[in-house]
C-alpha cells in the first residue's frame, strides 16, 4: 500500500478546471518531483493533497493516505495534516507571523501535534536545520529569506511527519542559499526516511533531489517516471522543449570588441544613509565598497554576485539614476558621479529592467512609453521619431503597429524585446542589462538572449550585465566580474573563471550550480 | 524601544507647541480689545489702559507667547474675562463630562464593533455578513447627534427608561450622572462601531488571504484556530490606527451631542464663549481639545509598537 | 450601459446621489414655495397635497428647505472636497516623487493637520471671523489635505518603485514630470474613490457643524440648519428632525454604496481598510 495515493484528482473554479486527473503515488520515504511552468496547476496538486485548496475550488477524485482517504471533516484533516504532513512554501518573506517570536511559531507547531514536552525539541529543531539558538529569540523580519525558510523547515518537521511537501521552496533565494537549502532538504528526508513531495518550475532543482518525476503541464501530468530517464530522453514533445530551454546554449555571435575603453569607473563608493536620529544615527550601510572597472568598446561584461553584493547599486550609478558617495565614473571621457550625468550624454547609455510587468507604464501606449526616451533628441522632428520607434521595436522582431496598444496586451517575454526597444531607440553605445531573463519563462529565456547577441552584432553596443544566474552568464559573456559586499573579488574570462576560480565567493557560486539535466549527475539520491 | 519611544514624543510634543503657537497668533490677531471689553465702552481711555498692563497686553506679542506658555506648563491658563475666574477650574469643571461621555463610547464602540466585524469576516458572502454589514452601511451614514435625537424620542420620550437630557453632577448621585451619559454615548458610538465593525472586517478578510495563516494551517489548525490564534492581532494593525483616530473624533463628536442632551460638557462652554468672544477661554478650550487628539495619537504610535516588533527595530542581539 | 448592469452597486448609489443631487440643482430655479416665505397660520402642519413634506414652526415648506437644503449641503462638501484633493493631492505626489526632505515635512505637515478635527477649525474660524457657511467648508477642506496628502503619497509610493518610473528617470524627467506623467495617471482610481468617501463626510460634517451654530447661517439653509431649527421641539414636534434626517442618511448612504461600487469597478485590488472616520 503507498503511503500517499492521488487517484483523478481534479481541481474546478467554477466553469474552469485547474487541475485535471492527476493520479501518482509516493512510497515510504521516496522522494518524487511534479515539475511545470507557473499556471501549470502543480500548486493546486499539492494544496489539495494538503486541504488547503482556496475557497471556491472543487475538488474530485479521491486521496489517501496509508489507504485511508482524507477526511472530510476540517479539525481532524487539519488535525492529520499537522501530524503526517509537514509543509515548506515559497515566499519566505511572508509565510511566518510577523508578530511571533520564532521559537513560539516553532513550539506551537509541536505541542499542537504531540503532548511530550516543547521546550527540549525546539533547540533540537533549530540545530538540525542549521540555525542557532540565538536565531530562535528574533522576529520573522531579523532574518534572512534563508534563514526564514530554515524556520519553515523546522516548523514542518515539529511533528516528525511521514511526508515532506516543498513548493517552490528555494525560487525566492539567491543561488549559494538555494543549494544549501536543497542540501538541507535532502539530508533531513534521508535522515529522518521522510518521503518528500517536491514542486518546482526548476527542472535542476528537481533533478538532483528527485528520484521520480512527473511533468505537468495545462492541469495535466503530461509524463511520469524516474528523473534521469525522463530527463536524458524525454518521451512528450512538452518536456523535450522544456529540458531543451532549461539549458543555455552559447549564444555568442562575432563581435567587434577591443578598442578604447567606454566606460571607466573610478574608486566608487556609495553609502547609504541608516535610521536613527542625529547622535545616535546608525553607521551608514556602504553598498558599493571602492569599484574600480573598465568596459571596452563592443565588450559584453557580465557581472555577478549574491544578491545584496551591490551589482544593481553599481547599474544604477553608471545609468545616472543613483549618485556615488566619491569616486567618478567616466563615459567616453566625459566624468559624472551619477544623477549628474549630463544630458547629452544620457542618450548613449541605456538600461533593461528585470521585470517586464513593472516596466511599463500601464496607462501609457507602447509608443508613449518607447517614445520617452527621445526627449534627449530634441533635434528630431515628429517624422523622425516615429521612424526612430519602428525601426526599435522592428529591430527586436515586433511588429509596428503593436506602438499603439497598452502594455497588457502583450506577454512576459514580449513586453521585455519592447523594454530592450525602449533602450535602443537612442541609438546608444552602452546598454545595462539588469537580471535581462530572470523573471521569463525559461522557455522564453534562450529567444531573448539570442535577440540581444543579434543586436549587439548588428549595431556594435557594449553590455554590462548584472547578473546572479552563472550559467546564462557563461552564455554570454567574453568577461565575468565577480563582486562580493561591495567589491570585485575575480575577474577573468568565463572559461577560466568557472574552470578554476580563485576567489572563495567564485568557488562557492561554482559548487551551487546545480548540474544540467540529462548531464550525469554524482548520485547523492536515496 | 525606548529610542522609538522618545522619537515619537518629540514628534508629540513638537506637534503640540506648533499647534499652540498657531492658535495663539492666530487669536491674537482678532480686532477687539479684552481690556476694552472687560470695562465696557464706558471706561476711560486711561482705565484701560491700565488694565492692559495689569492683564500683560501690553507686551510684544512673543513675550505674551511665551509667558502664555509657561503658564500652561504650570496649569495656568489665564483668567477668563466673562466667567472672571481661572480657564484652567472652567474647563476642568467641563472636563468631567466631556471624558467620561468619550470615554464610554469609545468602550461601548469597540465591544459592540469588534466582534460583529470578526463575526462578519468569519462569515464572509453568508447571511450574518450581509446583515452586519447592511447595519453598518446604515451606522456609517448617520448623524450621531441626530441619532441622539431619535434615541430620546424611543428610550426617553417613548418608553421613559432613560433621562431626556441634564446631567446630575459626579458628586451628588454618580449612578444619576452616568445614566444622564447612557444615551450620548449610544448616540457617540453606535456610528464608530458600525466603522470599526467594516474596518475588521477587511483586515481580517486581508490577513485570511496571507500566507502565514496558511502556514498555521499547515501545522494542524483549521482556519477557524488559525485565524483566532494568528490572523486577529495581525488584523489589529490597521484597526489600531482607526481607533486612535476614533477617539480624536469622539471627542470632536461630544461636542456636537452634548447640544442634544444639554449637557454641561467642554462643547456647551466653548459655543457660549465664542458667542461673549471670550478669546482667552476658548483658546484655553481648543488648546485642551488638540492635546486630548495628539495625546492619542501618541498613545496608539507606542502601542502600536508594542505590538509591531517590525516598527521598533532590533530587539535582540 | 454594460458597465453599469455589471455593477448594479454603483448603478444604485449613482442613482441615489443623482436624485438628490438634481432636487438640490431644481431648487436653484424652482421650488414649491420661497424657502423664506414664512407663514405661521400655516406652521407644523404634516404632509398634504399642498405641503408635500409639511410645514416647519414658522410655517416654511419642508419640501422647499430640504430641497434647498440638499444643495447647500452638497456644495460645502464639493468644495471641501476640492480643497483637500486640490492641495492635498499635489503634496502627496510631491513627497513621493522627491522624497528626502520634502516627504519629511508633508508627513509632519499632515500629522499636525491630523490634530485639528474639523469641529476645533470650526471653532477657530468662527472665532476669528463669525459663523459662515464658508467656515465649514474651510474647516472640512482643511481636514481633507492630510486625507488626500496621505492617499496620494501611499499610492504613489507602491507605484514609484516599478521600473518604468526608474525607466522616466534614466532620459532626465525630472521629480515633477515623472509626478505628473507616471504617478497621477496611476494613482487617479484611487483618489476618484476617496473623493466619494469624502464627499460623503463633509455632509455629516457640514450637518454637524450647521447643527452646532458654526455653519451655514439663516437665511439660507443646510440639512444641518434644519436640524438646528427643529432642536428646541423636536420632543413635540419629532417631523421636523425626521425628515432632514432622513435625508441625509439616503445622501451618504447612496455616496458610500456608489464609492464602494466604484472601488470595486475600477479596481478590485482597492478593497483597503478605508479610514473613513466621521468628523
Amino acid at each position: 500500500m503507498s503511503l500517499l495515493e492521488v487517484k483523478g484528482l481534479s481541481v474546478r473554479f467554477g466553469n474552469s478546471e485547474a487541475v485535471s486527473d492527476v493520479s501518482f503515488t509516493l512510497e515510504r520515504g521516496e522522494r518524487f518531483g511534479i515539475v511545470g511552468e507557473s499556471g501549470s496547476g502543480k500548486t493546486l496538486t499539492a494544496l489539495a493533497v494538503t486541504g488547503l485548496l482556496p475557497e471556491g475550488a472543487v475538488m474530485g477524485g479521491s486521496i489517501s493516505i496509508d489507504g485511508m482517504p482524507l477526511p472530510a471533516n476540517e479539525r481532524e484533516m487539519a488535525r492529520l495534516r499537522g501530524k503526517r504532513i509537514g509543509m515548506v512554501f515559497q515566499e519566505p518573506m511572508t509565510a511566518l507571523n510577523p508578530l511571533m517570536r520564532v521559537t513560539e511559531q516553532i513550539k506551537e507547531a509541536i505541542t499542537l501535534n504531540r503532548s511530550d514536552s516543547a521546550q527540549l525539541d525546539v533547540p533540537y529543531l533549530l540545530e538540525e536545520v542549521g540555525l542557532e539558538l540565538r536565531h530562535g529569540e528574533r522576529f520573522p523580519h531579523e532574518l534572512s529569506g534563508g534563514q526564514r525558510q530554515r524556520v519553515m523547515i523546522a516548523m514542518a518537521l515539529a511533528s516528525q511527519p511521514d511526508i515532506l511537501i516543498a513548493d517552490e521552496p528555494t525560487s525566492a533565494l539567491d543561488l549559494i542559499t538555494q543549494k544549501r537549502v536543497l542540501d538541507l532538504i535532502a539530508e533531513i528526508c534521508t535522515r529522518r526516511h521522510m518521503a518528500l513531495l517536491f514542486i518546482s518550475h526548476d527542472l535542476k532543482a528537481v533533478n538532483v533531489l528527485c528520484s521520480r518525476v512527473a511533468v505537468m503541464h495545462r492541469g495535466r501530468l503530461v509524463e511520469t517516471g524516474p528523473a534521469a530517464s525522463v530527463f536524458s530522453s524525454p518521451q512528450q514533445d512538452y518536456t523535450r522543449r522544456l529540458v531543451a530551454s532549461s539549458r543555455f546554449e552559447v549564444t555568442r555571435e562575432d563581435h567587434q570588441s577591443g578598442g578604447a575603453p567606454l566606460l571607466v569607473v573610478d574608486d566608487v563608493v556609495r553609502d547609504y544613509r541608516q535610521g536613527g536620529i542625529w547622535l545616535w544615527r546608525e553607521k551608514p550601510l556602504r553598498a558599493v565598497a571602492g569599484v574600480g572597472l573598465a568596459i571596452g568598446n563592443g565588450e559584453c561584461v557580465a557581472l555577478v554576485g549574491p544578491s545584496g553584493c551591490g551589482k544593481t547599486t553599481l547599474a544604477k550609478i553608471i545609468v545616472g539614476l543613483d549618485s556615488a558617495t566619491s569616486g567618478q565614473v567616466r563615459l567616453d571621457g566625459t566624468a559624472y558621479r551619477g544623477t549628474d550625468l549630463p544630458r547629452e550624454q544620457r542618450r548613449d547609455v541605456s538600461l533593461v529592467f528585470q521585470d517586464p510587468f513593472g516596466s511599463f507604464n500601464p496607462r501609457l501606449t507602447i509608443a508613449q512609453s518607447l517614445g520617452e526616451p527621445l526627449r534627449l533628441e530634441e533635434n528630431l522632428d515628429l517624422v523622425e521619431k516615429q521612424r526612430r520607434l519602428v525601426e526599435a521595436i522592428e529591430a527586436v522582431g515586433l511588429r509596428s503597429d503593436m506602438l499603439a496598444r497598452y502594455p497588457h496586451e502583450f506577454s512576459g517575454g514580449q513586453r521585455q524585446r519592447l523594454a530592450i526597444a525602449r533602450a535602443l531607440v537612442t541609438r546608444p553605445k552602452l546598454v545595462v542589462l539588469d537580471e535581462p531573463v530572470s523573471a521569463l519563462d525559461v522557455s522564453v529565456r534562450g529567444e531573448v538572449l539570442a535577440l540581444l547577441a543579434r543586436l549587439q552584432a548588428e549595431f556594435g553596443l557594449t553590455y554590462l550585465i548584472i547578473s546572479h544566474d552563472i550559467d546564462m552568464v557563461r552564455a554570454v559573456a567574453d568577461r565575468v566580474l565577480v563582486m562580493e559586499a561591495g567589491r570585485i573579488v575575480e575577474e577573468g574570462s568565463p572559461e577560466t573563471i568557472f574552470a578554476e576560480p580563485q576567489h572563495r565567493l567564485t568557488r562557492e557560486l561554482m559548487a551551487a550550480r546545480l548540474p544540467d539535466v540529462g548531464e550525469p549527475l554524482l548520485d547523492r539520491r536515496a | 524601544m525606548i529610542l522609538f519611544a522618545l522619537r515619537r514624543f518629540l514628534g508629540f510634543a513638537a506637534t503640540l507647541l506648533l499647534a499652540a503657537v498657531v492658535i495663539f497668533y492666530l487669536l491674537d490677531l482678532l480686532p477687539g480689545d479684552p481690556a476694552r471689553f472687560t470695562l465696557g465702552v464706558t471706561a476711560t481711555p486711561e482705565a484701560v489702559a491700565n488694565l492692559r498692563a495689569q492683564m500683560g497686553l501690553d507686551a510684544p506679542a512673543h513675550e505674551r507667547l511665551l509667558s502664555w506658555l509657561g503658564g500652561m506648563l504650570r496649569g495656568d491658563f489665564g483668567m477668563s474675562y466673562t466667567q472672571r475666574a481661572p480657564v484652567a477650574g472652567l474647563l476642568w469643571e467641563r472636563l468631567a463630562v466631556t471624558l467620561p461621555l468619550t470615554v464610554m463610547a469609545m468602550i461601548i464602540s469597540m465591544v459592540i464593533g469588534l466582534p460583529l466585524g470578526i463575526v462578519s469576516a468569519r462569515a464572509r458572502g453568508k447571511a450574518p455578513d450581509t446583515a452586519i454589514m447592511v447595519l453598518a452601511q446604515l451606522g456609517v451614514a448617520v448623524p450621531n447627534f441626530w441619532f441622539g435625537m431619535m434615541l430620546t424620542l424611543v428610550f426617553a420620550v417613548g418608553l421613559r427608561w432613560l433621562p431626556p437630557g441634564g446631567f446630575t453632577p459626579w458628586d451628588e448621585d454618580p449612578w444619576l450622572s452616568l445614566r444622564g451619559l447612557i444615551l450620548p454615548s449610544l448616540a457617540l458610538a453606535l456610528p464608530q462601531a458600525s466603522i470599526l465593525a467594516r474596518v475588521m472586517r477587511t483586515a481580517l478578510v486581508d490577513v485570511q488571504g496571507q500566507d502565514f495563516i496558511r502556514t498555521a494551517r499547515a501545522k494542524g489548525l483549521t482556519m477557524g484556530e488559525a485565524v483566532w490564534r494568528h490572523g486577529v492581532r495581525n488584523a489589529l494593525l490597521p484597526v489600531l490606527t482607526i481607533l486612535g483616530l476614533q477617539f480624536a473624533f469622539l471627542i470632536a463628536g461630544t461636542i456636537i451631542v452634548e447640544n442634544v442632551f444639554y449637557l454641561p460638557g467642554l462643547g456647551r462652554l466653548v459655543f457660549t464663549a465664542i458667542s461673549e468672544r471670550d478669546l482667552i477661554l476658548v483658546r484655553g478650550a481648543i488648546v485642551v481639545l488638540i492635546v486630548a487628539v495628539t495625546a492619542t495619537m501618541f498613545v496608539v504610535d507606542l502601542t502600536y509598537g508594542l505590538v509591531d516588533p517590525r516598527l521598533r527595530g532590533r530587539s535582540t542581539p | 450601459m454594460n458597465f453599469l448592469k455589471r455593477h448594479p452597486n454603483l448603478t444604485i448609489g449613482l442613482a441615489g446621489t443623482i436624485l438628490f443631487a438634481l432636487l438640490g440643482l431644481i431648487s436653484l430655479v424652482w421650488t414649491p414655495y420661497p424657502i423664506a416665505q414664512i407663514d405661521i397660520a400655516r406652521r407644523f402642519l404634516g404632509p398634504d397635497a399642498a405641503h408635500w413634506l409639511g410645514t416647519d414652526n414658522l410655517g416654511r415648506d419642508m419640501a422647499s428647505l430640504v430641497m434647498s437644503g440638499t444643495l447647500t449641503s452638497f456644495v460645502v462638501a464639493a468644495l471641501a472636497v476640492t480643497i483637500g484633493a486640490g492641495i492635498g493631492v499635489p503634496l502627496g505626489l510631491a513627497a513621493a516623487a522627491w522624497g528626502g526632505p520634502v516627504e519629511w515635512l508633508v508627513l509632519r505637515f499632515s500629522d499636525f493637520l491630523f490634530a485639528f478635527p474639523a469641529i476645533i477649525v470650526a471653532i477657530l474660524v468662527t472665532a476669528l471671523f463669525g459663523p459662515g457657511a464658508i467656515n465649514a467648508v474651510l474647516a472640512i477642506g482643511l481636514f481633507n489635505i492630510p486625507v488626500f496628502a496621505r492617499v496620494a503619497r501611499g499610492g504613489a509610493l507602491s507605484i514609484a518603485v516599478l521600473d518604468f518610473v526608474a525607466a522616466g528617470r534614466l532620459p532626465g524627467l525630472g521629480p515633477a514630470s515623472i509626478a505628473y506623467r507616471h504617478l497621477l495617471p496611476n494613482i487617479m482610481s484611487l483618489i476618484i474613490v476617496q473623493g466619494t468617501i469624502q464627499l460623503s463626510l463633509g455632509i455629516l460634517a457640514e450637518a454637524g457643524l450647521s447643527y452646532v451654530g458654526l455653519g451655514t447661517q439663516p437665511p439660507a439653509t443646510s440639512l444641518g440648519l434644519m436640524l438646528r431649527d427643529a432642536q428646541s421641539m423636536f420632543l413635540i414636534h419629532p417631523w421636523l428632525t425626521l425628515v432632514p434626517g432622513l435625508c441625509i442618511v439616503l445622501i451618504v448612504i447612496g455616496l458610500n454604496i456608489a464609492g464602494d461600487g466604484l472601488r470595486d469597478a475600477i479596481d478590485p485590488r482597492l478593497r483597503q481598510v478605508n479610514a473613513n472616520v466621521v468628523a
